[in-house]
């Protein structure tokens, strides 16, 4: 148990760090901007309590914001990602249901339900995140052809940190 | 009574997760003006510390544009010095100094974060209010202007990048003398609009556009960028004129934060109008 919450520390630190560090600093162009560090939230277990899940969200997403200057925005974001997390979960869970210390990978749930999982959240947290950015809806189409373009990269991202991270031993 | 509990405890959730969305839709409007402190901006001291660290390699990666920039300042420098002009003019009268106030004041800063992919850029650089940095007091590169000091802290300052949809800065054609103000409206960093201008102005693509002294922010006749092209909106009694800027965001390193010492004096003498407007 204090593993596991020290080990979601530790991604939270790990993915702060490669998102403000590296992420942030990478130029691809003005249209793409990959938010990795969404996947700490993603790998959160999946019987969280609720409460928690929001509090944890908005803290990541806080933390990502004092470096951007952007007070409020990733956070929103990160709570709107939250919210719709334990519904989605619900909807898209296995036939057996989940079991009580399962944390969402591709390595537990095989690709196609992790891509399911995973794009949809993305999704939506680019979504709220751009148009709040750009709050007014005169650029809708190049916001959206900005939110498509990053949630492809952030997903690519995210499912080649799944494949890279190492195998746990045992099981944690 | 018992049946409200139930509801609001039957909902947590969504009444928790509402709660915090205000907080930070709160959080996100504020910072969007001048002059407001917040706890969660990027002038505190994990921030700053981090993103010198992550300055320092970028810097190294720029040492070559930089090098050059500042040597080609130099030179213009070192052009504008006395010793290297000849003097033509023999009949010229000598002015005595206490003829003129000094109106403007330059302190030099490092840019230490910097942005430019998003739609709202900001740039943080190592003044801050020990060294006489006040919000809305502006910046500009030596090529070029930047932007505004938005937040301060005791040794830094934020500044809300030209690159930013709030950003709107008062510009003219340096041949003709018309103005209208600037704006940025995303994409390509290297270029900006300058609209209101009137149609039947002359406007021709390599035009020089500087600021205005209008604003109390910029000194008059800072180089802004070279016209593109102009564009006509249908319907509208005003060009759309495309400008390149002349300085590039993003390599940004050295930059001058402008004081002006006559601000408070133009401010409150325009404030005399303003009030009068408003009276009836």
């Amino acid at each position: 148990m204090i593993l596991a919450i020290l080990r979601h520390i530790f991604r939270f630190l790990l993915l702060l760090a490669v998102q403000v560090i590296i992420l942030n600093n990478v130029q691809l162009g003005t249209f793409i901007n990959p938010f990795l560090y969404v996947l700490f939230l993603l790998s959160l277990p999946v019987q969280i309590p609720r409460l928690l899940l929001l509090a944890v969200a908005l803290i990541t997403g806080l933390s990502i914001d004092m470096f951007q200057n952007t007070p409020g925005m990733h956070a929103s974001a990160c709570l709107f990602l939250a919210y719709l997390r334990p519904a989605w979960l619900k909807i898209i869970a296995p036939r057996d249901g989940y079991e009580s210390d399962a944390e969402p990978s591709i390595r537990k749930f095989g690709f196609t339900w992790y891509l399911a999982y995973s794009s949809l959240l993305i999704f939506m947290h680019h979504l709220l995140l751009f148009f709040l950015e750009v709050f007014r809806l005169s650029e809708f189409f190049d916001t959206l052809l900005r939110i498509l373009l990053s949630s492809i990269l952030t997903l690519l991202l995210v499912i080649i940190t799944q494949y890279m991270s190492a195998k746990p031993k045992g099981t944690i | 009574m018992k049946v409200l509990f139930q509801l609001i405890w039957r909902n947590n959730f969504t009444l928790f997760f509402v709660l915090l969305q205000g907080l930070c839709i709160y959080l996100l409007v504020r910072n969007n003006r001048y002059q407001q402190a917040s706890v969660f901006n990027a002038t505190n001291a994990v921030v700053t510390t981090t993103m010198e660290g992550v300055n320092y390699v970028r810097e190294y990666i720029h040492l070559r544009d930089n090098n050059n920039s500042l040597a080609e300042e130099n030179a213009l420098l070192r052009a504008q010095l006395a010793d290297a002009r000849y003097e033509t003019d023999s009949n010229r009268v000598l002015v005595k100094d206490t003829g003129h106030f000094q109106q403007y004041e330059y302190i030099t800063a490092k840019v230490i974060n910097n942005s430019i992919r998003h739609r709202n850029n900001f740039i943080t650089l190592n003044k801050g209010r020990l060294q006489g940095i006040h919000p809305e007091m502006g910046v500009i590169a030596p090529n070029g202007i930047v932007g505004i000091v938005n937040h301060v802290s005791d040794h830094y300052c934020t500044v809300m990048s030209l690159l930013h949809k709030e950003s709107n800065i008062s510009a003219m054609l340096l041949r003709s003398g018309f103005f209208g103000s600037l704006k940025w409206e995303g994409g390509d960093p290297n270029y900006v609009y300058l609209k209101e201008i009137d149609k039947t102005v002359p406007v021709a693509k390599g035009d020089t556009v500087v600021t205005t002294a209008f604003s109390t922010i910029f000194p008059a006749g800072v180089l802004i960028g070279t016209v593109t092209e102009s564009l006509v909106e249908p319907g509208s009694p005003f060009y759309k004129i495309k400008v390149k800027l002349s300085m590039r965001f993003s390599n940004l390193s050295h930059v001058y934060i402008v004081n002006n010492l006559m601000k408070d004096e133009q401010k409150q003498l325009e404030g005399f109008n303003k009030a009068k407007e408003e009276e009836p």
